[in-house]
């Protein structure tokens, strides 16, 4: 396959929402194009986890090597999520298609495919339902919006709900809450029992099963990895941090997205995380098993969203801490947020999380026990626990991008804000439609964030592009903050193909960049090691 | 053939309902009969309906939420749009259902220039509203042939209605809300590219049911007239279980009837099932509240994890090398 | 959770809804009018016929007396030519009410079973009967 080459301008003169297929969509075929849809998984890491029909298959040969009785099997596992989920239920009868989520959706914005808008999207599903589990589709077929379960509608389904971020803007516009990301993980439920999934996502889980973490980092990597960063905050600030990894007794466990260990511009956040809580004298500790907050499982099944999920509470326990801190992330937060207790709880051996610097008791967390590091931060700041000098990210014009998971499946939204404001002095919003609970997704989520389908990213993240695209017109924006590991993994892609010169931080590196810590040497760098403002001569 | 079909189908409803009456003489069958049928389809129907989704479990606390949540005591919670409470869910509920607020939100994205834009989109939310309320006002005054003697709130929302005393018999602006609601849901669907190319048969049908029921009851009303006395004798048989056909009521009071039977019928095999749906959304009718109070799943059950046991056995020489503390020496 | 509770609460509300006619009538006597054309007036006419066929009087009354009202108030007209030729005053209480002096047994009879309330009276006055 050529690499995608395609210009941004080309790529958006493709779009054009007022036209519409000649066909109607039941009678459009799928089409798999070059660049929008990832490779297939591979047998072993299916193999690992033991999720059936464990082969290696690609998209886009005719044969996908399904099981024989594949549409049985397809049939028992609806039938086993609508008695087991009433969103699923309820989402098949009650939509009455009155398109108010069909342009709200980044993927459609970004590629006027109609099979993009939520409610085709979610339709390729229900005619399915229709057919076989109600009466009106059983006898009155096509008319009553039904069809036949083939291959074709299988493959359908692969190449559409991989094309969902789950990310619920859908669901804030939708009269009746209907959320297409439960519609979407229905689905990709039923692709695993078929052994369809992709290698972006199935690769990460097989990892995080066997080693802890996404990419796959053994306890020793992670060790050296972090001591690498610790070398480079020592160049900086003189100051040489000694954390802690796998200790039993600390007061807090700190669990956070394994990319942060991994690639810029993850890594200046952990560096960001090192040196807060070097500050404040923290106790806490890493942790080598539990060293993912993040959760691919998720985009597979809930099953294995729950296994992976339960090293956290599982490594807690072990180490006898007294509470959770999770890290900077988008869906990592709306698993902690929404599952974790209902799967893994109650975590009784734990306490309510009190911030042992003020005194503040999370009573949000009070049966989790797990807060999110903005909540944690946040709260120093407003209590003077720490010193700060914002004029070291003066060269920094900042724009903020709420991630869809902590925007609408928790509501994390002032509190990164409340940061980002005390840590640097140029701070713009984007526009009022774009942001918070309305945010767009980065266009990569749920295991999107692979090379091959560099296309449907950039159409994806085109309505978030277009909103830098305006501050950065406007004000000049050239720093896009975010709380999210996989934004900071894919934004920066997408800025180098819309906005060249935006660049891609966590708030935690600002946090970093503006910490005054005790007995630091006069800072000449920032943690990019790119020299501060006003320092550039020297 | 989206449109034909289903159009083809109220016009042969309407057929039906003539030569049943008019040649057939068949007026028990229409004014007695398909009645009781369609109501206990309709009533037994949906509460089937909404016990099939009971049935199934909520197992995760889904909210969608739409703004910040309850954190930190000094950072002001949106307590409607994010709700941690019973109360503040169900007044969110109370907005939803009564004042559609998701609706409300909407917005129309548009590419300009290579740019995408968006802007305030309010007509549908408006006309829903229309719609939907002058639905229900003019179920609420039908109510006028089904009682001895008119309720005193009934009474009010029948002077509210006619409240600009137009013409006689007074104009109610109910008739008129739901044909131009029903007139304009329709005309979106064929007028917006993307609607129209989501909207299937079901979605034509109840919209020509609902225009062709509306029209039927404003040529009766203002029109060609019925004896509203004979009606009402007939309609008061109805609910005190002594039906009696009366002489002389025009035929198109039947083929109103039957339009409005198979709506009933009609309703909890189709999308109009969200009149009570609406109230068991999980992304709407749950606190965001997991955090803080646990939620349980009936059907959670033990999977197979990879303990910490396996984990170290695996590594337990790397991270001996490594310096990290280990359970087994 | 299944909130089992809240939603047969629900089905309740539901079903009290929908089927409020049947409970509501219950106990209540349900006459139907018998308006009456018993007037002394009405008794010594040879050919007892109104101004207009009974059908349509008894769904157009209203629609006739809307536009008498606009005419006399509006237009200055006072005549009115029925179908059958002949020539009325246009006026509810000395055409109209001069035979159907009964105005409890004619009109308030069906305007009550229909629970519907004309307004003529807001201007006019009311006749006297003896009750």
């Amino acid at each position: 396959m050529a690499k995608f080459s395609k210009k941004p301008q080309d790529l958006i003169a493709d779009i054009d929402y007022s036209k519409t297929p000649q066909t109607e969509w039941m009678d459009t075929p799928v089409e798999f194009k070059e660049h929008t849809f990832c490779w297939g998984a591979k047998g072993k890491n299916l193999e690992v986890v033991g999720f059936p029909n464990a082969r290696d298959w690609s998209p886009t040969e005719e044969d996908w090597k399904l099981p024989q009785d594949w549409e049985n099997i397809v049939m028992e596992g609806i039938k086993d999520r609508l008695s087991k989920y009433r969103s699923f239920k309820l989402f098949m009868d009650i939509c009455v298609r009155c398109g108010a989520c069909a342009d709200k959706c980044h993927f459609y914005i970004g590629s006027g495919d109609p099979k993009n808008m939520p409610v085709l999207r979610a339709e390729l599903f229900r005619s399915i339902y229709r057919r076989y589990f109600t009466a009106p589709g059983r006898v009155f077929g096509r008319l009553a919006g039904a069809r036949e379960l083939t291959l074709q509608v299988l493959k359908e389904w692969w190449y559409y709900f991989y094309q969902c971020t789950e990310c619920r803007r859908c669901s804030v516009f939708c009269p009746y809450g209907i959320d297409t990301a439960e519609i979407t993980m229905m689905v990709r439920e039923l692709t695993n029992l078929l052994g369809l999934n992709t290698d972006w996502i199935s690769g990460p889980v097989a990892n995080c099963y066997m080693k802890g973490n996404h990419l796959g980092l053994e306890p020793h990597t992670i060790k050296s990895s972090v001591e690498f960063f610790l070398d480079d905050i020592e160049t900086i600030t003189g100051i040489r941090i000694e954390p802690t990894f796998n200790r039993k007794g600390a007061e807090v466990l700190f669990v956070t997205p394994s990319g942060d260990l991994f690639a810029d511009p993850g890594t200046y956040t952990a560096m960001g995380y090192l040196m807060l809580f070097h500050e404040i004298g923290l106790d806490y500790t890493w942790s080598t098993y539990a060293s993912e907050g993040g959760n691919f499982g998720f985009f597979t099944s809930n099953e294995m969203a729950k296994r992976l999920n339960a090293k956290i509470y599982a490594e807690a326990k072990r180490l006898g801490v007294k509470w959770i801190l999770g890290g900077e992330c988008g869906h990592m937060w709306r698993v902690l947020n929404q599952y974790m207790d209902t799967w893994n709880g109650p975590a009784d051996f734990l306490e309510v999380p009190k911030s042992p610097i003020t005194g503040t008791v999370f009573e949000n967390a009070k049966t989790t026990k797990m807060i999110h590091i903005t909540e944690f931060t946040a709260d120093l700041i407003r209590n003077n626990k720490i010193k700060l000098d914002p004029s070291r990210n003066d060269n920094l014009i900042v724009t903020y991008h709420d991630s869809c998971n902590t925007a609408r499946g928790m509501g994390l939204l002032e509190e990164p804000r409340y940061i980002i404001r005390h840590v640097c002095n140029h701070f713009y919003e984007m526009p009022e439609d774009t942001i918070r609970e309305k945010t767009f997704c980065c266009g990569s989520g749920t295991g999107l964030n692979a090379g091959e389908n560099m296309e449907l990213r950039m159409r994806g993240g085109l309505p978030r592009a277009m909103a830098v695209k305006h501050v950065k017109e406007k004000h000049g924006v050239n720093m896009l903050a975010n709380v999210c590991a996989i934004d900071r993994a894919t934004l920066s892609a997408l800025m180098d193909y819309y906005n060249k010169g935006v660049r891609v931080t966590g708030v935690h590196e600002m946090v970093g960049n503006a910490l005054v810590m005790k007995g630091e040497k006069p800072r000449e760098t920032n943690l990019r090691a790119e020299p501060l403002p006003g320092k550039e001569e020297a | 053939m989206k449109m034909l079909v289903p159009l083809s189908a109220v016009i042969v409803m309407i057929i039906i309902a003539l030569a049943g009456v008019e040649a057939a003489g068949l007026q028990a069958l229409f004014g007695i009969a398909i009645p009781y049928i369609a109501f206990l389809v309709f009533v037994i129907g949906m509460v089937l309906k909404v016990i099939n989704w009971a049935k199934s479990p909520v197992p995760f606390r889904i909210t969608t939420t739409c703004g910040q949540q309850q954190s930190l005591p000094w950072i002001k919670q949106n307590k409607i749009e994010n709700p941690s409470t019973c109360f503040h869910t169900f007044i969110r509920m109370v907005l939803e259902v009564l004042l559609f607020r998701s609706l409300f939100r909407n917005l129309k994205t548009e590419l300009n220039d290579g740019k995408v834009v968006y802007g305030s989109d309010k007509w549908l939310w408006l006309f829903a509203l229309v719609f939907h309320y002058s639905f229900l006002v003019v179920l609420i005054r039908h109510i006028r042939f089904f009682v001895v003697d008119m309720p005193f709130a009934i009474e009010i929302i029948e002077a509210l209605d006619s409240f600009f005393q137009v013409g006689v018999p007074l104009l109610y602006l109910s008739g008129l809300g739901l044909l131009v609601g029903a007139i304009f849901l329709f005309l979106r669907r064929i007028v917006i590219p993307q609607v129209r190319y989501i909207s299937l048969p079901a979605d034509y049908f109840p919209l020509f049911l609902v225009i062709a029921i509306a029209i039927t009851g404003i040529i009766m009303r203002y029109f060609t007239k019925v004896d509203v006395v004979a009606v009402k004798n007939l309609t008061m048989g109805l609910v005190t279980f002594s039906p009696v056909v009366p002489e002389g009521i025009g035929s198109i009071f039947y083929v109103h009837l039957f339009l409005v039977c198979t709506l009933f019928a009609y309703f909890p095999f189709s999308k109009l099932v969200h009149m009570g749906g609406v109230f068991l959304s999980p992304t709407r009718n749950l606190a965001n509240n997991s955090r803080m109070e646990r939620h349980i799943n009936p059907w959670n059950y033990p999977v197979h994890v990879h303990t910490y046991e396996e984990y170290e056995n695996e590594f337990r020489d790397k991270m001996k090398k490594a310096g990290l503390p280990v359970e087994k020496e | 959770m299944y909130d089992s509770g809240k939603i047969i609460a629900g089905i309740v509300i539901f079903l009290l809804f929908v089927t409020f006619p049947f409970y509501y009538n219950m106990g209540k006597a349900v006459a139907k009018p018998d308006p009456s054309v018993d007037t002394p007036v009405i008794k010594q006419m040879e050919k007892k016929q109104c101004i207009e066929s009974k059908q349509a009087m008894k769904t157009l009354h209203m629609q006739l007396l809307n536009d008498w009202r606009d005419a006399v108030v509006r237009d200055g007209q006072r005549l009115y030519v029925a179908t059958d030729g002949k020539s009325y005053n246009m006026s509810l209480q000395n055409t109209c009410m001069h035979c159907h002096s009964n105005k409890k047994k004619f009109c308030d009879e069906c305007h009550n079973y229909m629970a519907v309330k004309p307004y003529c009276w807001d201007c006019h006055i009311q006749p006297k009967e003896g009750a």
